[in-house]
């Protein structure tokens, strides 16, 4: 399965995954105590300078990445605008943007099995069993493994469902979907069995 | 042990699954996303500890990024997101959801899931949800809700899809119930 990391290399791609998680926490907390309509502006700015350091390709990247927000923002400026307080309508927009945009930024430039890595880490340091650890990496790995499989699956379903009507395909085809992947679960779960099982 | 940890998997897999197949509108006209059925669904069919378990689990590949929610989002800029509120309410609808299937399980029928997929999936996650969308956009609860409200219609309809589809479920696989 594809995930968000971009293609296009930046230096962020380089640093830990670590220190990249713990700098956005803390940039996300500190965003949310911004006030002031120049302070905001400037850390918009910083966010959008960060971007641009990896190049105006991977900006515009991530630009695409901000286009769902887009509908919140409208709906902000809108009523801010109605109720004529523009002012602190701008300072909401701008600080939900930064912070949207900071995390987007961690997600592109992070490779997935590295994020993985600090997960498995942190879990361990909190002092959570080797075993639980070892069935959480498991089910990603299934996870991983199986949306794709069910996604085919599905798509199976629809198009039996249109050889048959002109109906479009809608909400019966959730409960054979599910029997599937219930079936599926349980083949996976016998072949684990019989492999030794899980420990 | 291992039935479990598959069922839990898979049905992560399914939550991610029902956002990404094409074109599968639950009702002609209106669109509506049939992941949150799947969230719905968790609960109503796995009960409420392996439900949470596999929409936490869920979340955790969207937040390691993978991009399953639906309409392709994922990272961890949607948990900083408006909707951040019901992204964090999904693992509680879900079992809320399924501690109410699970009690009402013996008397079958589609009307108890259907009123557990209410209770947890429709007013669990929006007054969540709708929390998350106050502090996000700096509102009052009443503002925040009103963004909430065109979309309780189709949670409904939902609940009762929910419903007869988790009947049809046990019907088909009568030992699903059993952890």
């Amino acid at each position: 399965m594809i995930s968000l990391t971009s293609e296009r290399r930046t230096p962020y791609h380089s640093w830990p995954a670590g220190p990249k998680l713990l700098g956005l926490s803390a940039f996300t907390l500190a965003i949310f105590y911004m006030n002031g309509i120049a302070l905001s502006a400037a850390v918009m700015g910083a966010v959008i300078a960060a971007y641009l350091v990896g190049g105006l390709a991977f900006a515009r990247e991530g630009l695409r990445f901000l286009r769902p927000v887009l509908v919140f923002v409208a709906i902000i400026l809108v009523w801010h605008l109605a109720v004529g307080r523009v002012a602190e309508g701008v300072v909401i927009v701008l600080r939900l943007l930064a912070a949207i945009a900071a995390a987007n930024l961690v997600t592109l430039t992070t490779r997935m099995e590295d994020m993985l890595d600090v997960i498995q880490r942190t879990l361990a340091k909190i002092g959570v069993p080797p075993a639980t650890r070892r069935r959480f990496a498991l089910s990603v790995a299934l996870v991983v493994r199986f949306t794709p499989v069910l996604v085919q699956k599905g798509g199976l379903l629809v198009e039996a469902w249109r050889a048959r009507t002109v109906k479009r395909p809608g909400w019966r085809l959730v409960l054979p979907f599910a029997l599937l992947a219930i079936d599926d679960a349980e083949q996976t779960a016998e072949a684990l069995k019989a492999r030794g099982g899980v420990m | 042990m291992e039935r479990n940890l598959t069922l839990i998997a898979l049905f992560a897999a399914l939550i991610a699954a029902l956002g990404l197949v094409p074109k599968l509108t639950l009702m002609s006209g209106v669109p509506i996303s049939a992941q949150s059925l799947g969230i719905m669904l968790c609960g109503t069919v796995l009960g409420a500890k392996r439900g949470a378990l596999a929409v936490l689990l869920f979340l955790a590949l969207v937040a390691l990024g993978l991009p399953l929610l639906a309409g392709g989002r994922g990272g961890i800029g949607v948990f900083s997101g408006v909707t951040m509120g019901y992204l964090i309410g999904f693992p509680v609808a879900a079992f809320v959801t399924g501690l109410l299937a699970q009690t009402w399980r013996d008397r079958g029928g589609f009307v108890f899931p259907a009123v557990a997929a209410l209770i947890g999936g429709v007013i669990v996650l929006n007054v969540l949800g709708i929390i998350g969308m106050s502090i996000k956009l700096d509102k009052t609860l009443l503002e925040a809700s009103l963004l909430a409200t065109p979309f309780v219609p189709g949670d409904i309809l939902k609940c009762v899809l929910a419903g007869l589809i988790t009947q049809g479920l046990l019907k088909a696989r009568p030992g699903l119930a059993q952890a």
